[in-house]
């Protein structure tokens, strides 16, 4: 193998699993250890820098960077980050004099469609440019999806008014209650730039027998939410199924327990562990008297004189075909009905694009999703950007963010006559952790707890009101445990190969037999000749330039607790511990010495 | 010294050996010797050697005088039977019990000041009464603890780190134990695990008297150019006769090495050694031939490592003593202490 190339920034970055997973690549080790410190304010504008919604996303999120955590690799459970990012918002002080001043106009006008997190964060990077920027949402009030679809006792509203209320505060100027019906009226009006991010609106229909007929009892996931939300629902009947196996899902029933559901039941086709919705969303669900059914298929929505009475199921079983496809086939049981009073249908969004007209340049695929570039976010109409559920589909809070951030950089490079085409390179620092002979300036004492709990309210008072929320979140004590789990998988080994005079301290001291001197080879030769096993190809090797020997050093990343104890044993110094810190450059950076082409 | 102890966390691909335990199963106490200390890897070694051959750690007692060799019996073998002896009485406390219980594995571990010069005498008389044990000295031919004075291993000539030049000879303590009648001597290098693990665990294996004398740069005070027992010097000097593989147990050899370069060395337990060989003509069972070979590349400024003499059929002190083969602590006291009317057989045998 060729030596490693750590100056180049992705290396480095990739050893931080959880940032490397996070569309939006926030700083996690980095707040993690501001939390252990109780520098909560700094733990949280680490976050708002990277993620603009600390206290939503640290109750909402989809945590991909939990599953890429390397502690699940060295024992159970990752750490818990996304529970830790709400505890920043929890504690911090009062940060408002820490966030951007609203500027001086630059004469720029910007609109955004939609007040979801794709548009906000558009808005809070563009705002402090100069922009005059325009959200326009036909909700009175900002934060889209965040608002209406999850429910109260996930995401209290005084969450989401402080965190859409720092970007409104930057000069933000937001239309509620203003649906944009014509992208041709709204062009007509020679914005500068116009960003959709309206998300994906339209709950997907179940088109089977006795859906109009029962349509009184029938309702869509997510309007119903919504409706909850606005508080013009406030009780369902006793008996509720809710169909599918999303997010959505969770919260429809969730939500159903407490307006009036006894008995509320999530039926869904595929089986139980293929579900969409994230294990702990099921798992609460679970908590809660909610039973999940797999493997059905509803055929028809039975009915008395136009009321619900029930719904009838086929039973199914999954077959492969010879290329691992999987097919829902009857299993031959005979068909169930389920009696109930509602049923909420949750099986699916879908975007949906009425009021852009086929003559505004802008260009639909036969799926009649926007044609958008994945990297600039540009539509075939270059004054026109998409992001979050409206440029891809339905996704998620975190890669909004990450969506709205990257075409934010494009509407202000395009503004400033820019290539949108050449993206700035991340900004990264790396300095050594050494304070002495043995001593670092982070913690490399690894803790061996297991996860912490997060403390939930009492099921009988929770289960009482439907804007009561459930977590609690961790208090001090509890975050400061957590937090030590963290690995600083920031910190990095950094090998010299000219100071190594190969005496085997690191590799005879490392927990976790990473590192091995041996022959060079092909990277699939050197994976088999490795002190420990290498199960995980997507882990890099560190791999030196040829010692003295002839031989080289490799350095499976893959469990790697950054505990320090190469760089500790090692007489040369030929190991450090140094911190990479690598933070995304956003629109208005003004140092964008270096790109890289984003073609 | 390191304030953290090494995380409990291991590898989770880690292999097993017989018993269920890993390597990091025979690890001891964070070492608390200067970073990069060669002691360290003879102590790696030493779990790996003790690992491989799924030693169960309670059978084992690893005795050791004083010095920085001498501390590394607390950072191997954690649930192991231990005794930190006075400085170069290790032989001793080691005979004694041997004597008293020859169950055990005895792993005797030493340095060139405890067994060079203060032990030299101890050391002599261990070996000559072919102890079962495993005798390994940690040779960094230099005072460390005290900062860097020549020890009687240093070689004449070679230079201190102040600029010194030793005046006085060495001793060679692989060829004292050859002459001393060791039946399993070695040399070897901390820099070279691959050479080093399978000869402690040959050592181990072996009936009698196994002599190991592990080369062991001090990274404190005896690396540096002059210096014969640095990285550089021992590994530019290293003359290695031969490469081994422990085979335990019966089980048929499979060997893929080009036919007459392996020889095979069946030892008293049934375990067997595959000895790749480097130098076609160097003979393990020859022990004159040994001394010889040793002094000839000595003076030629080499240092000779492999397996330099082993006798398969070796016997050991119990043998030559015939002492009871019960450990004494199980002996139950009418067998000990048999009373008068024995004693006045006894005495009555000898009138």
């Amino acid at each position: 193998m060729k030596p490693t190339d750590i100056a180049a920034p992705d290396y480095f970055h990739k050893v931080v699993d959880c940032q490397w997973a996070c569309p939006a690549h926030t700083p996690v080790p980095e707040y993690i250890r501001l939390i252990a410190q109780g520098r909560y304010s700094d733990a949280y504008m680490i976050n708002w820098k990277s993620n603009v919604f600390p206290g939503i996303l640290g109750r909402t999120c989809d945590r991909p960077c939990e599953p890429a955590c390397r502690r699940g690799r060295v024992e159970e459970n990752p750490v818990a980050i996304c529970r830790l990012k709400r505890v920043a918002a929890d504690f911090k002080d009062d940060i408002k004099q820490r966030l951007p001043r609203p500027a001086a106009r630059n004469g720029k006008r910007v609109a955004l469609v939609g007040g979801g997190p794709a548009s906000l964060t558009v808005a809070r990077d563009l705002a402090p440019l100069g922009y005059h920027c325009t959200v326009f949402d036909a909700d009175p009030e900002a934060g889209g999806m965040m608002r209406t679809q999850i429910p109260k006792f996930r995401l209290p509203n005084s969450v989401i008014d402080e965190e859409t209320g720092y970007i409104l505060g930057l000069g933000v100027e937001f239309r509620g209650g203003h649906r944009i019906e014509s992208m041709k009226a709204l062009l007509a009006e020679k914005y500068d730039a116009i960003f959709v991010g309206s998300g994906a609106p339209r709950g997907r229909e179940l088109d089977i027998p006795g859906r109009k007929e029962a349509a009184g009892n029938i309702h869509i996931g997510i309007e119903w939410l919504a409706n909850v939300s606005f508080g013009h629902v406030d009780k369902i009947g006793k008996r509720v199924i809710v169909l599918g196996g999303g997010n959505t899902a969770m919260d429809c029933c969730r939500t159903a327990r407490r307006l009036g559901g006894e008995k509320v039941t999530v039926v869904v086709r595929s089986g139980f562990e293929e579900m969409k919705a994230s294990p702990w969303e099921k798992e609460d669900a679970i908590h809660e008297d909610i039973p999940i059914l797999n493997y059905m298929v509803p055929v028809a929505f039975k009915h008395v004189a136009g009321k619900l009475i029930g719904v009838t199921f086929q039973h199914v079983k999954a077959e492969y075909d010879a290329k691992g496809r999987r097919n829902l086939v009857p299993s031959g049981d005979p068909d169930q009905t389920i009696p109930c009073d509602d049923v909420l249908v949750a099986v699916g969004q879908e975007n949906a694009f009425p009021w852009i007209e086929q003559d505004c340049g802008i260009a639909f695929d036969k799926w009649h999703m926007p044609k958008v570039d994945p990297k600039t976010f540009v539509s075939t109409n270059p004054k026109v950007f998409f992001g979050g559920d409206a440029a891809f589909g339905p996704k998620n809070i975190i890669w909004a963010v990450a969506h709205g951030h990257d075409a934010a950089l494009s509407i202000h490079k395009m503004l400033s006559g820019e290539d949108i085409t050449e993206r700035p390179l991340p900004e990264v620092q790396i300095s050594s952790q050494k304070m002495g002979i043995h001593e670092w300036s982070y913690d490399n004492d690894i803790s061996i707890d297991k996860r912490f709990k997060v403390p939930h309210r009492d099921k009988v008072i929770a289960l009482k009101d439907v804007k009561t929320e459930v977590e609690l979140g961790y208090d001090v004590k509890l975050a400061l445990g957590e937090a030590h789990r963290c690995l600083n998988c920031d910190v990095q080994t950094v090998f010299s190969t000219s100071l190594c005079i190969e005496c085997d301290a690191c590799a005879d001291i490392c927990p976790m037999d990473c590192i091995t001197f041996t022959d060079n080879g092909e990277e699939s030769d050197l994976r088999t000749r490795l002190k420990a096993p290498s199960p995980h190809p997507d882990q890099d090797l560190y791999v030196s330039s040829d010692l003295k020997t002839g031989r080289v050093m490799v350095k499976d990343e893959d469990v790697c607790l950054h505990c320090g104890l190469c760089a500790e044993r090692c007489p040369t110094g030929a190991w450090d511990m140094q911190k990479y810190f690598i933070e995304m450059t956003h629109a208005g950076s003004t140092c964008p010495t270096k790109s890289r082409s984003a073609a | 010294m390191t304030y953290i102890a090494k995380p409990k966390f291991h590898h989770p691909g880690l292999k097993k050996n017989e018993l269920g335990y890993t390597h990091r199963d025979y690890e001891g106490k964070i070492s608390t010797l200067c970073a990069g200390c060669g002691h360290d890897s003879i102590t790696a070694s030493i779990i790996e050697a003790c690992y491989e051959l799924s030693i169960e750690p309670h059978r084992v007692a690893k005795i050791s005088g004083i010095g920085c060799s001498s501390k590394t019996p607390d950072y191997f073998l954690g649930n192991s039977h231990g005794f930190n002896s006075v400085h170069g009485r290790m032989p001793s406390v080691l005979t004694g019990a041997n004597l008293a219980n020859r169950d055990l594995i005895y792993l005797g571990v030493s340095g060139d000041g405890d067994s060079a010069s203060i032990g030299f005498g101890q050391f002599a008389h261990s070996i000559r009464r072919g102890v079962n044990m495993t005798y390994i000295v940690e040779n960094n031919g230099v005072y460390g603890l005290t900062k860097g004075q020549f020890s009687a291993t240093a070689d004449r000539g070679s230079k201190s780190k102040k600029g010194v030049t030793n005046t006085d000879n060495a001793i060679d303590l692989v060829a004292i134990a050859l002459q001393l009648g060791a039946t399993f001597v070695a040399r070897s290098f901390s820099g070279d695990k691959d050479q080093l693990v399978p000869l402690i665990a040959a050592a181990i294996r072996h009936k009698g008297s196994s002599f190991i004398d592990v080369i062991s740069p001090c990274i404190a005070f005896n690396n540096h150019a002059g210096s014969t027992k640095s990285f550089d010097y021992v590994r530019e000097h290293n003359d290695a006769v031969n490469r081994l593989d422990v085979l335990v147990g019966r089980d048929p050899i499979a060997v893929d090495y080009a036919p007459g370069t392996v020889q095979v060395v069946e030892q008293h337990d049934g375990s067997k050694i595959a000895l790749r060989k480097i130098d076609a003509d160097y003979d393990p069972h020859d022990r004159l031939g040994a001394q010889t070979f040793l002094a000839r590349h000595a003076a030629k400024g080499q240092i000779v490592t492999g397996l330099l003499y082993v006798d398969p059929d070796a016997e050991d002190l119990h043998a030559h003593l015939n002492t009871v083969e019960t450990p004494l602590n199980t002996l139950e006291a009418d067998t000990l202490c048999p009373g008068s009317a024995v004693l006045d057989k006894i005495n009555a045998s000898l009138r």
